[in-house]
């Protein structure tokens, strides 16, 4: 295997367009047309990665993508602990999407703390003749009696929400002036808006902006004295406890983090937020916008980082502190300097096992090129990469930081096209989701899952790199992928002879 | 610092180390706007009482952490059973990510399926052109044999017309003409899983019975000696299906399982990847209206197809979820009525191991509380087996139960002593599971692996037994169904009660008594 650290650029780039033609074939003529738009060589030096993103899934295709409500439901707000959040509408996206993120909190669980908990208004067929206002309207009756805890409510839109003409926006108001002013927020995330789930992470950034900045002030409920050293982490999803191993670095640097978006967030976090000196930004896709709107709004300045692998890690912790005085400065490099050791003892344990490796990635929001990083420390090589629902502005910032010349770039990647491409490069491991583990095993190739860390994790920071590391290793080097043929299928035939 | 190169801390022990907890601690205590621990309290525990559970069985709009998903990922199950078929969900494309990604999360296999991604425009246009495309692109991508088409509720509030959609597809070219697609509406508002796998196997059958959406002559029957077997919507259809198999070739029955996803749920690792695999031939689909009878396993999961059936002249039969002695005898006495075939030695000796079996344990089940939930057929089953071992189902909810699965239920119960104090929860949630076993505690609960947070929060060991079990492997390969499946379950169950014993005797010093070596 590690074919292409075997090969030229020039072959490799060649190869590449070959098997881009050769997927194309199987399609019908106007879908071809459509799908060669998304699939590209990365030719180092430009600008982005060739591909068009962001537009529509063709239907039939397989698509691995999901839905606005995803995005926003499974994705911005589930995560806000302390809030509960209806899946309004049938019950199935909140019975689907229930607990399996693993977005990591603390706290009550049913009492105080609602994460893993699945509210629906499960809709009948009545609700869809006679509309879901009265039914949502009693709910939260119902939900602040049995509930009464909770510190906001929000309303996540399915499909059929949208088109019947139901106006949850009205019954939030209503509802929230009867309970005092509380938190309460319509969220237009039906699944069929967009295109993907992106399209609700930025319609759940909306809804947080006009229904949480615009009707609380930041000293609503946390009554904290501001720091010049105050910073809020956004987009971490604390899949694994990511959040928190990221967190702790910065406070050991000398920050203050005084707010999560959204893992292990809680309501008075995100209303606190406006009091940040500076918002730092993981995932980028997901919460670019509300990032944007506080910085326009607020005058908060916001960077991106990323927290895969030492390299990345100590970039991002300078870059950080860049925004503050030399006590943060001198604190990143003390951080950098104390956890070198665990990096050079990890690196020294892993990367011989590793070295040369190559991995294919179809990922979602950012981590089709930030964990990029964190495989190159370890000597690995990504061929090949894409996302499910990537912009533009995604695609630039991969091809201008990330990928290498010649690099297999597929954006919105069909059930197809990944098995060929991965059949015919062979990669050592391909990093993907749970709807491609399975496929990509029965092959014979390692796999882990990379939204969810395969239920391991956390993957960020120092400590999260020594199990993203110990992780790739168990999965490529397992001994049971040597004995995924039958030793009978390949040995010569069983010379008879000594028998007769 | 906690992590270690040497030994490297998984996130279970990472954050139970000092720095993480006094990171927490903090960031609880200065940014959460915490409630007062008190009040927590207080509330925790008034949600443990009589009185919360009356508010509790009040709600009429909130739905809390029910037991059951919607009808397209029946379809999708149901539809992944036919050789070579391709499960097409008509409607917004997200439901298809997540039909695909339960399953698997279940299965620990893939689950191919496709979604014709509907949008806006389709929202205010209909489907059609999505439809239309997306057969012409899934036909000539994946080469299936069969198309089978379902929808989401998106398709179905706007009314997109699967007859006449695919008719018109098929008339634009999409796909050839005899080409085989069938199709059922399945709404996610109406019913549940177990009503979309009604509908698809109802869909599939009506479609190679009564002349396929009318391009074709209906079938007539040749009543045969053969017999149609419908496991229903089961996580255990691997182990089941296999195990069903295996018992009507011992009885010399000629048989065709409907919707067969024992193989496609159940690939090796060989270096390839099959996306189809097994499942019931076209052919074995179609000819299955000359059978003699046709069975199901689950009578809630075939409240359709089972008279469509019936309608073709058929004897119909229906369990269920048989499990245990009476239930399979039960099972098989009726096979052997209509087949005319003598149930052989072979079973007759399970049976009675597992009624030893059952002599050489039942003192350890005897008289034990349980409460149970899942899809009313399985529920059905378990209670049953529970009273004939001596055991009590005190409390048996089912999400998707009916009215009349209630009634079924308490005469069940009311055909056991043991049954007595017994009830039956039609249409409750776990949320309601909660406040029962607060206010008349059981010794074990039985249900999936959402029942993790009722063990949490009220101590009651769960046995896991039922779809989906996420954190657990391989369950879904050992049958549940036969005497030997049941066999299974029993020891299931006695595992739970045996280790349940030893950690509540597990002190050093205090509970030395107890832990016993034999049992």
């Amino acid at each position: 295997m590690s074919r292409a650290t075997t090969e030229s650029v020039a072959e490799i780039k060649a190869r590449n367009k070959q098997l881009i033609d050769e997927v194309l074939k199987v399609y019908p003529e106007k879908t071809a047309k459509r799908r060669a738009k998304h699939l590209s060589v990365h030719e180092a030096g430009k600008s982005d990665c060739g591909v068009k993103s962001n537009i529509k899934s063709i239907p039939g295709v397989m698509t691995i993508r999901g839905c606005a409500y995803a995005g926003s439901k499974g994705v911005v707000w589930g995560p806000i602990k302390d809030m509960i959040h209806i899946s309004h509408g049938p019950v199935g996206c909140g019975q689907y999407s229930w607990g399996s993120r693993r977005n990591y909190y603390v706290g009550t669980t049913g009492i105080d703390t609602f994460v893993t908990l699945q509210f629906t208004s499960d809709f009948q067929e009545k609700d869809i003749v006679f509309g879901g206002d009265k039914k949502v309207t009693k709910l939260i009756d119902e939900l602040q009696e049995l509930f009464p805890l909770n510190r906001g409510i929000t309303i996540q839109s399915e499909c059929p929400i949208g088109l019947i003409g139901d106006d949850i926006e009205a019954v939030s108001r209503e509802k929230s002036k009867e309970y005092g002013g509380k938190t309460i927020v319509p969220v237009r995330c039906e699944g069929f808006r967009g295109v993907s789930q992106s399209l609700g992470h930025h319609i759940a950034n909306d809804a947080i902006r006009d229904w949480i900045f615009d009707k609380s002030a930041p000293e609503a409920s946390s009554k904290f004295q501001p720091t010049a050293y105050d910073v809020a982490i956004i987009g971490d999803y604390n899949i694994g406890g990511d959040a928190w191993s990221s967190r702790i670095l910065l406070e050991e640097m000398g920050l203050r983090v005084i707010a999560q978006w959204s893992g292990d967030g809680s309501l008075a976090e995100l209303e606190a937020t406006p009091k940040a000196k500076l918002n730092i930004l993981h995932c980028y896709r997901s919460m670019n916008y509300i990032s944007r709107h506080m910085e326009e709004k607020f005058g908060i300045p916001w960077c991106e980082y990323n927290f895969f692998g030492p390299s990345k890690i100590a970039e991002s912790l300078r870059k950080i502190a860049s925004f503050f005085d030399d006590k943060i400065k001198e604190g990143a490099e003390r951080v950098i300097a104390k956890y070198q050791p665990l990096v050079d003892a990890v690196t020294a344990k892993y990367r011989p096992r590793l070295d040369g490796k190559t991995v294919m990635l179809f990922v979602g929001g950012l981590r089709p090129r930030h964990v990029i990083g964190a495989y190159e420390d370890l000597g690995m090589d990504v061929v090949g990469t894409g996302y499910e629902f990537g912009h533009n502005d995604d695609y630039q910032r991969t091809a201008q930081h990330y990928v290498k010349d010649g690099t297999l770039i597929y954006d919105d990647v069909t059930g197809y096209e990944f098995e060929r491409f991965v059949e015919k490069i062979r990669p050592d491991l391909v990093g993907s989701g749970i709807k491609e583990k399975y496929v990509f095993q029965k092959m014979g190739v390692p796999f882990r899952q990379m939204h969810s860390w395969d239920y391991s994790g956390p993957y960020h920071g120092y400590d999260g790199f020594a199990i993203f590391a110990r992780d790739m290793d168990m999965a490529i080097n397992s001994p049971i992928w040597g004995k995924t043929t039958a030793p009978w299928k390949d040995a010569p035939r069983p010379s008879l002879m000594a028998a007769e | 610092m906690t992590q270690n190169a040497e030994h490297i801390l998984d996130h279970s022990e990472l954050f139970r180390g000092d720095e993480y907890q006094q990171m927490l601690a903090n960031k609880k205590a200065l940014f959460e706007n915490p409630h007062d621990p008190a009040e927590v309290d207080r509330i925790g525990e008034w949600s443990k009482t009589p009185e919360y559970r009356e508010k509790n069985f009040a709600r009429e709009a909130l739905t809390v952490n029910p037991a059951k998903a919607c009808q397209p990922l029946g379809a999708v199950f149901a539809a992944l059973g036919f050789e070579r078929t391709l499960p097409f969900v008509h409607g917004s494309q997200g439901c298809v990510a997540y039909y695909r990604s339960h399953l698997s999360r279940h299965f620990k296999e893939p689950t191919s399926c496709v979604s014709s991604s509907m949008t806006e425009d389709a929202a205010v246009f209909g489907g059609l052109n999505n439809l239309t495309d997306g057969l012409a692109n899934s036909y000539n991508m994946y080469k299936p044999k069969m198309i089978a088409v379902a929808t989401t509720c998106m398709a179905e509030v706007i009314g997109d017309d699967l007859n006449a959609f695919i008719k018109t597809s098929k008339e634009k070219g999409s796909v050839p003409a005899d080409y085989d697609v069938p199709f059922a509406h399945t709404p996610a508002f109406v019913g549940s899983h177990i009503t979309g796998y009604d509908n698809t196997l109802k869909g599939i059958l009506e479609h190679f019975w009564d002349g396929k959406a009318g391009t074709a002559p209906k079938l007539q029957r040749k009543a045969n000696n053969w017999i149609n077997f419908i496991g229903g919507f089961d996580g255990y259809t691997v182990g089941n299906i296999r195990e069903i198999k295996r018992i009507f070739e011992l009885m010399g029955i000629g048989y065709t399982i409907l919707a067969d996803n024992s193989d496609v749920f159940d690939t090796p690792t060989d270096g390839e990847f099959r996306m189809y695999d097994g499942g019931t031939t076209l052919k074995d689909a179609a000819n299955a209206v000359h059978a003699k009878a046709t069975i199901s396993m689950q009578q809630y999961c075939t409240e359709k197809t089972l008279p469509f059936i019936k309608g073709h002249d058929q004897e119909v039969v229906s369990f269920n979820h048989p499990l245990g002695v009476s239930a399979t005898d039960d099972f098989l006495m009726t096979l052997s009525r209509i087949t005319n075939k003598a149930i052989p030695n072979a079973l007759e000796r399970e049976r009675g191991r597992l009624v030893d079996a059952m002599a050489d344990s039942s003192a350890h089940v005897h008289g034990k509380k349980f409460a149970i939930y899942g899809d009313p057929d399985l529920c059905y089953g378990l209670a049953a087996f529970l009273l004939e071992l001596g055991a009590e189902p005190t409390h048996v909810l089912s999400t998707n139960g009916s009215k009349g699965w209630e009634q079924k239920m308490q005469a069940l119960f009311a055909s056991s002593p043991f049954g007595k104090n017994c009830r039956a929860f039609p249409g409750k949630d776990l949320w309601h599971m909660r406040s029962l076993l607060f206010t008349e505690p059981v010794d074990f609960l039985i249900g999936n692996t959402y029942g993790k947070y009722l063990e949490r929060d009220t101590g009651t060991p769960l046995i896991r037994i039922g779809f989906p079990i996420f954190d657990r492997h391989h369950h879904h390969r050992y049958p549940v169904w036969g005497y030997q499946g049941s066999m299974n379950v029993l020891v299931k169950i006695l595992d739970k009660i045996f280790d349940e014993i030893d950690r509540k005797t597990s002190s050093v010093g205090k509970t030395d008594y107890s832990f016993d070596i034999i049992r």
